[in-house]
This record gives structure tokens, sequence and C-alpha cells, in this order.
């Protein structure tokens, strides 16, 4: 397991063209305990930022073997982490306590993920905190409806940031807010225009932080409960927040982890790109308590062990958010891997 | 995972949590050994749809076969499903009906 205390958070801020990514990081830095966040961004928008520990890196993406682009690691975001962390600790910068990265409006935020997560120096210095989208409020029925990215950006998010409420109409609020509940359940939205942002919420409370982890984990069960087992079909497959959907599956039994874990790597090898979020907590055959996985597409974070159940139910609870899989089909075949390994003689081999 | 990043010790997240202390507090955890050849084991019932087996090799590695032949030394979980892929030409999906149904079966057998 990583020691979290070691490894500095690292947060994504994403959302799309002029939904206002600038305007929050803006806030977020001139907040005094986040005043040691080392930042990196993509492009200069139209609103200048002055931190001192700003810098802007290029695109240029370096493609692994696999050629899935969601695993890219992204070689100019790559070099930028290094040459960070290299000038940290080498006393020319301040000693950061955490990095922000904030992407274009059009990017994929996957590989940014995957650079983290898996490229082998960053990855042992660094750790994935949340990430966060910021979703106009004006524009942003139009952008999740048409742009697969905006979609995208919300499917992933830990936080989604509504902003321009302020000058939206109460309708168009209201409309984009249950489209983002739909695509992402398990993610909370702050309204930005009327509340002050709590930098701290958005910034350091995620599942790696031993103090929230069991509200964030609480958080994601709310939006299962939310799940009315409506089985969701897209009316429109050229509105690509149609062809998203959340749903949630519960499972009454122990799950066998080891078959959990084939199942899953299956999955994500042959349907990794359309499952854009796995969330849960998993009761596992022999462990008392419960064990939490969270991934986004191909990557999955090492999983967590929670020392406590967040509630009196101890099912298995896992939300996803999919592109184009019906719910049925994830739940019937992990169902089938889950029940090969009951019935399989667990000792007879392993002795 | 490339060969090197194996040799450095980094884990696939199906392998570090196989540790016996990652099962913590369970009657009898098995060992990381017991662990992975049951992982074998489960892997082949599935693996066996597709004409193709695994075997562990020294603990450390997986051995991919095919029936005409074909073998890969693979690493982890993950690079099970993607050599395989580029073994029988096709993914393996395991959503797939007809692949749900014959595990079902095989869930009767034992």
């Amino acid at each position: 397991m990583r020691d979290n205390e070691t490894h500095i958070p690292v947060s994504v801020i994403t959302g799309f063209l002029g939904s206002g990514k600038t305007s929050l990081l803006q806030r977020l830095l001139n907040t005094p305990e986040f005043a040691d966040t080392a930042v990196l961004i993509n492009e200069f928008g139209e609103i200048g930022l002055d931190h001192h520990l700003l810098e802007e890196i290029d695109e240029n993406t370096l493609l692994l073997q696999s050629g899935c682009i969601c695993c890219t690691i992204r070689g100019d975001l790559k070099d930028a982490i290094r040459d960070l962390y290299s000038r940290r600790e080498r006393g020319v910068i301040p000693p950061f306590r955490r990095l922000v990265i904030e992407t274009t409006g059009l990017a994929d935020p996957a590989p940014i993920l995957a650079t983290i997560t898996s490229e082998p120096v960053i990855r042992h210095h660094f750790r994935l905190g949340n990430v966060i989208t910021t979703v106009d409020a004006v524009n942003g029925v139009l952008h999740l409806r048409r742009q697969p990215e905006s979609a995208k950006q919300v499917a992933v998010a830990d936080r989604i940031v509504l902003t321009k409420t302020d000058i939206a109409e109460a309708s168009e609020v209201d409309l984009v807010k249950a489209m983002l509940q739909r695509v992402n359940p398990t993610a909370p939205i702050i309204e930005s225009a009327d509340t002050p942002v709590d930098p701290a919420f958005l910034l350091a409370h995620d599942l790696h932080d031993d103090t929230h982890k069991l509200s964030e984990v609480k958080r994601w069960l709310q939006a299962e409960s939310k799940d009315d087992g409506a089985h969701h079909h897209p009316r429109d497959v050229n509105r690509h927040d149609e062809r998203i959907s959340a749903f949630a599956l519960t499972f009454d039994g122990a799950l066998d982890w080891t078959a959990f874990g084939i199942w899953l790597t299956m999955l994500l090898q042959s349907r990794g790109e359309d499952v854009l979020r796995v969330k849960g907590i998993l009761n596992v055959v022999d462990v008392p308590t419960p064990v939490v996985i969270h991934g986004v597409q191909h990557i999955v974070h090492p999983p967590v062990h929670m020392k406590k159940w967040p509630d009196d139910d101890k099912r298995s609870r896992i939300v996803f958010i999919v592109r184009d899989i019906p719910k049925e089909e994830i739940a019937n075949s992990l169902s089938a891997f889950n029940r090969l390994a009951r019935d399989l003689d667990r000792s007879h081999d392993a002795a | 995972m490339c060969s090197l990043c194996g040799l450095l010790g980094e884990a696939h997240w199906t392998d570090r949590s196989a540790s016996p202390k990652a099962f913590g507090g369970g009657q009898r955890p098995p060992t990381r050994r017991q662990e992975r050849l049951y992982r074998v084991k489960l892997v082949n019932e599935v693996l066996a749809y597709f004409a193709l087996r695994l075997d562990d090799w020294q603990g450390q590695s997986f051995v991919l076969r095919s029936r005409t032949g074909k073998t890969e030394i693979v690493d982890d979980l993950m690079a099970v499903w993607s050599a395989a892929e580029t073994m029988i030409g096709r993914k393996l999906d395991p959503t797939d009906p007809s692949l749900v149904g014959y595990l079902k079966q095989g869930a009767t057998r034992h």
C-alpha cells in the first residue's frame, strides 16, 4: 500500500472551453492554506494567473505499446512533472505540498490520470487526488449533448463545479444539474457563483485522505441509492450525454477477490474505453472489513482497505459509469465469474 | 508492463492486493503462492472457452499457450488478456453472452 503521507497529491481541473477552469483555479490558489500548490497548465487563457509555481506544458503525446488513447502517457506532462519534482528536491522551488494540473478545454483527462498513476518515476512520488470538472451553466447542456469530451470530463469527475449560475436562467441550471446527476451521480455538484468554494473539499478531501475516506465512500453509496434500476437506452446516439449511463449493482453474498480481479481486468482490457468509472465497496470473502475499489477507464487505484463499514449494509455495492453498455450485461457477467469461483474448491489446488 | 518494470518490482493492483496482508484479518489467509495458483486455476476456467491455457512461471510471471503452440510470457493479469487478444485475434469480452453461458455451465459442473 502507498504511504499517503509521502506522496504528493495531484488534482486535475478539467472542463469544456470557457467553463471557468482558470477562474476556479485562481480562487483556489488565493486561499492561504493552498498557497503551497504547484500548478501545471496546458494553455494560458485570457485570465492572467499570477502564481509563483506556475508552469506551462506543451501538447505532445507519447503512445504506449498498447496503443490505447486512454493509457497514453503524455510525454510533455511526464517531463513537466519530473522536472518540477527535481527542482523541488534541489531546493530551486519551494517544497510544494500538492500539484494541480489544468487541462485544455478539449482534453480527455484519462491520459493525464494514466501518466500520474503509471509513469514509473512519477508514481513513486505523486498520487492521484480529485478530478474536478467545471461546467458552464449557460452552455453546459449543449456541450454535454454535442461534445463527447464534455460528457467524458463529467463522467470521470470526483467533483463538479457548476459555474456561471448567476447569469443562467433557473430552468437552465435545473436542467444542467439533472443531466450532470444522470451522467455522474457520484460526484457532488458545487455551484460556484452563489457560494464560496471550499478549496479543501475540492483539493484535499479524497479517498486517500484517512479523515475523509469514509464520507467519500458514503457519498458514492448515496448515488447508488438514487439508481432506480430503470434500464437506460439512448434515444439518440448523437447525444453524447445519453450514451453514458450510471448504475449500481448490489451483491448479497461476499465476492471472491480473485474472481473480481480477473473479471475487472478482462472487462477493462476489452471494453475499458467505455467503462468510464468504477467505484464501489466490496464485501470480500474472508475479509471482515470492506475493500474500496476505484477506477477510471483502464486505471485502477490500489484497493483501499477501510477499518469499518460506512453503514449497517454490508453488501457489496458497485457504481458503474459506462458508455453504451447495458446494466444487465455487467451484472450477469460479474455474477457468473463470482459463482464460478464460489463453486471451485479453493483449497484443492492451492494446498 | 515492461520487463524492466517487472525487475524493478512494479506490482499490478491485482498482485498488490493478493498478498496475505491485504487479506488481513481472515481466519486462514491464503499465502501469496496459494493465491497465485488459485488465480491461475480460475483464469483457466475462462481461457478454456478460447482454447487457451495459462501456467504459473516461478511465481513471477505467467506463460500463456494456445493449442496451436503459440507461447507468451506475461507479467500480470492485465497482460494476460492483451496477449490472449493478440493470440486469438479478437477481444476477450467477459460480457459476451455465450461466454457467460459457458461459465454458468462450468459452475454447475464443479
